[in-house]
């Protein structure tokens, strides 16, 4: 079969071009998308390992109750910066990576809106995250507050040192903020005004759907984070009062702008990773998305709600209590949409016959572990609740459950999906089914002991603990340790099958996505010729427009067809 | 100029031209049926719109601020001796000179539209004007002023927010002074604008702002 109308699915097997190995472009300021795309994720996933890393060295410590590994500034240091990487150098910039590969070849667009100010995007992110880190190497060592760096803890550095770990880490943090702005600025524009024609907004994948609605919280509620930290800075090292309670200052202020962006944060993380499952799901399960328009409206409704949420990590801040019965309620208005979406992502599969590859292993693991993610944040929600276990290791375990268990995964699931399309080469099945049990299996032993922890009152931020916490903390470490060797076959595979892995075709998946239709990998400008859209997203199943065989994903037979 | 496909002042009645104001919008601000990448000038404004509406956050957020301490510290606003800022003349010829610039730099946008370049110029050049002169009184306020940075509450917020705010000011002044200067080089505003009207914009945004900024530490005494 060859080529067909630009209606029609290509469903040609055979690669229409040469692939070019010139993994130089991506050393270079390029202004490409794909470049700058996978300049992001190669460049989040350092710091990935980085905060990986960290993370091993905090479950090292845990291992024993006493303190014996590190010392306790070191240990403020390490669950400071495994947070604060975790969160600003790996999923948020990863999104922005994934999304800047994918968005303009979803809508069928030659680039995003802004090229340059994307380039310069990306470029302030590497010295931003090596300053960041370097700050491990000051006489005092790296900032000790947590990733929320509340006052008045974050201003008590020790006297004399100008330049401190806390000072390098609001300015990095500042840079990196400022870079998200451009981004958000970018996608934003783009997915207004760069759609292909007739590439209407029901006719967008979900998955764009989702970058939109987090995009769109980036521009929000960042500005409100920037907008504290710079008052920090000026507490820190100015002599202004804004946040120093021996001074008339007010730390809940300081609160109510942080979490007025960091509650909404988790979703500009989770967004995208629905929009994963909604893009991968349909495609190994060949049913077509069910309930597109509400998923794709579900996005934004996810988006609107987060905004008016945020109190609910402040139920233990001196809130009042009307206030608290207000954000009680908004945020478990949230399951409402998310409750739409995962109702979505379960009719999709129901009753087809799915085809259990790795990126689909990877987005039912994230799936499902969203539900207990989701149920334990909806258990926080409730105020008596909250107070219970506030500051205990339930809501570690509750967090972690979406940041890694589901947003993680998904990013994985993006990965192996989305691979052969960039690099124009099949990654090797095996390892990866390999690297998803172990991931599985280590995340969950990892993360399912915190929640029991938590409910027995063990706290959280500590670097020693009641020997009666040390069952479950050997599990959780044992866990860790299993996570840590799972990305190995991960980082084997990727290297090798970029060099050797067999040659992809341009739809290995027989996807019905724009950015299926064109060469893997694409060329410069994206598409030969512009598409003109005529069909809905995803109309798997659709006898007009679809395969119904099942699809041959590894090409085991020879090529000529 | 390149200002897109869609003239809204075809229609003959007044009415009918707001009848047709959202669709017309709609068409322009969100292509619905995609397919408008070729409109460089729209998308640029667009993005340029989209980011002051984050950099307005910004304010808001150092406004709450403002609001936050001074609802629950009024006993203790101002410390012993000071008097806080002072709703001067001096103060307010100078907000009437920056509110009154943004009656100028539309016009100056507009006739560039209508390519008389030196009509642009010439209103630009006064807008520059008006603009230095609000910085230097400004300049000229916080050297009178009985408090520091680091004095209260008071000092800590009136600095860094008209501190802020008056950044925003140089930096339209310098992109105003960068577009004059471009305006010499031949042929530089034959294919569009952008710079000018951002410039604009942001002049505007500015403007707007100062209302606020204005109204929160002046008029809302102690
Ligand atoms: C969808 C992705 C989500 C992510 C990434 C996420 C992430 C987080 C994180 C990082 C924290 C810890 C904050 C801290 O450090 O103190 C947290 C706490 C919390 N989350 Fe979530 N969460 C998500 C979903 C939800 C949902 C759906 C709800 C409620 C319906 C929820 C309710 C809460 C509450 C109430 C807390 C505060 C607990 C406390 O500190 O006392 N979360 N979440
Ligand atoms: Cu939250």
């Amino acid at each position: 079969m060859t080529h067909e109308s630009s209606e029609n699915i290509i469903i040609n097997r055979e690669p229409s071009n040469e692939l070019e190995n010139n993994w130089r472009q991506y050393l270079s300021f390029s202004t490409d998308h794909k470049v700058i795309g996978v300049q992001y994720m190669v460049t989040t996933f350092i710091f990935f390992l980085i905060g990986g890393l960290l993370a091993m060295l905090i479950r090292a410590e845990l291992i024993t109750p006493p303190s014996n590994v590190v010392d306790r500034p070191l240990y403020n240091g390490l669950f400071t910066l495994h947070g604060t990487i975790m969160i600003f150098l790996w999923i948020i910039p990863f999104n922005a990576g994934i999304s800047n590969y994918l968005v303009p070849l979803m809508v069928g667009a030659r680039d995003m809106a802004f090229p340059l100010l994307n380039a310069i995007s990306f470029w302030m992110i590497p010295p931003s995250g090596i300053l960041l880190i370097s700050s491990f190497l000051l006489p005092n060592g790296t900032a000790q507050s947590g990733w929320w760096s509340y006052p008045p803890i974050s201003l008590q550095i020790p006297p004399g040192q100008p330049i401190n770990g806390e000072f390098i880490w609001i300015v990095s943090i500042v840079l990196i903020g400022i870079s998200s702005i451009m981004g958000a600025v970018n996608f934003v524009t783009t997915i207004f005004w760069m759609r292909a024609p007739g590439m209407t907004f029901f006719r967008m994948p979900v998955f764009v759907w989702s970058v939109l609605s987090a995009q769109l919280l980036q521009l929000v509620n960042l500005p409100s984070l920037t907008g504290a930290l710079i008052l920090l800075l000026f507490d820190l090292s100015l002599g202004t009062q804004f946040f120093k309670p021996l001074e008339n200052g007010d730390p809940i202020i300081y609160q109510h702008l942080f979490w007025f962006y960091s509650h909404p944060a988790v979703y500009i993380m989770a967004l995208p990773a629905f929009g994963i499952f909604a893009e991968v799901l349909p495609a190994f399960s060949r049913n077509p998305l069910f309930g597109y328009r509400s998923l794709a409206i579900a996005s934004l409704g996810i988006a609107i709600v987060s905004i008016f949420v945020w109190v609910h990590h402040m139920f233990t801040s001196a809130t009042p209590s009307w206030m608290r019965m207000l954000f009680m309620v908004t945020s478990m208005l949230v399951a409402v949409p998310t409750g739409v979406k995962a109702f979505g992502w379960t009719a999709t599969i129901w009753k087809s016959k799915l085809h259990l590859e790795t990126p689909m292993l990877f987005a039912m693991g994230g799936a499902a572990m969203f539900l207990l993610g989701g149920v334990t944040g909806v258990m926080l929600a409730a105020v008596p609740f909250d107070i219970h276990v506030h500051n205990t290791y339930f809501i570690v375990g509750h967090f972690h459950y979406i940041v890694f268990n589901t947003i993680t995964m998904a990013i994985f699931a993006a990965i192996y999906f989305w691979f052969p399309k960039i690099t124009g080469r099949m990654y090797a099945e095996g390892w990866g089914k390999i690297h998803f049990w172990l991931t599985f299996i280590g995340a969950n032993l990892t993360f399912f002991p915190m929640l029991p922890l938590g409910l027995q009152g063990m706290v959280r931020r500590i670097s020693s603990y009641e020997p009666r916490y040390q069952g479950w903390n050997i599990v959780a470490s044992l866990g860790g340790f299993l996570l840590g060797v799972s990305i190995l076959p991960f980082i084997a595979n990727m290297v090798g099958s970029c060099l050797y892995g067999q040659r992809a075709s341009n739809n290995p998946w027989l996807a019905t996505g724009l950015e299926w239709q064109t060469t893997s990998p694409p060329p410069r400008d994206n598409f030969e010729e512009i598409p003109v859209v005529k069909r809905p997203p995803y109309d798997y199943g659709d006898p007009k427009y679809s395969v119904i065989e099942p699809p041959d994903y590894h090409q085991q037979e020879n090529h000529s067809r | 100029m390149n200002r897109g496909v869609i003239h809204v002042d075809e229609s003959p009645v007044p009415l009918e031209r707001w009848r047709r104001f959202l669709p017309n919008w709609l068409k322009r601000y969100l292509p619905v049926r995609g397919g408008r990448s070729e409109d460089h000038h729209g998308k640029a404004i667009f993005g340029f719109t989209v980011f002051l509406l984050s950099e307005s956050i910004v304010f808001l957020s150092f406004i709450f601020t403002y609001v936050g301490l001074r609802l629950t510290h009024s006993r203790n606003w101002l410390p012993p001796g000071v008097s806080g800022p002072e709703l001067s003349t001096f103060v307010i010829i100078n907000t009437v000179v920056l509110l009154s610039s943004s009656f100028v730099i539309q016009p100056a946008e507009n006739s560039l539209k209508h390519d008389h370049i030196q009509k642009f110029r010439w209103l630009w050049l006064i807008t520059i004007c008006m603009g230095s002169y609000f910085l230097i009184g400004q300049g000229i306020e916080w050297s009178k002023l009985d408090f520091g940075l680091s004095t209260g509450l008071v000092g800590s917020t009136f600095y860094v927010l008209t501190g802020f705010h008056g950044l925003h000011v140089l930096t339209g002044v310098i992109l105003q002074i960068t577009m004059l200067v471009r305006s010499f080089i031949p042929g530089n505003y034959e294919k569009g604008h952008f710079g000018v009207s951002a410039a604009t914009l942001f002049w505007h945004f500015v403007d707007i702002i100062w209302v606020f900024l204005f109204s929160l530490l002046y008029l809302w005494q102690a």
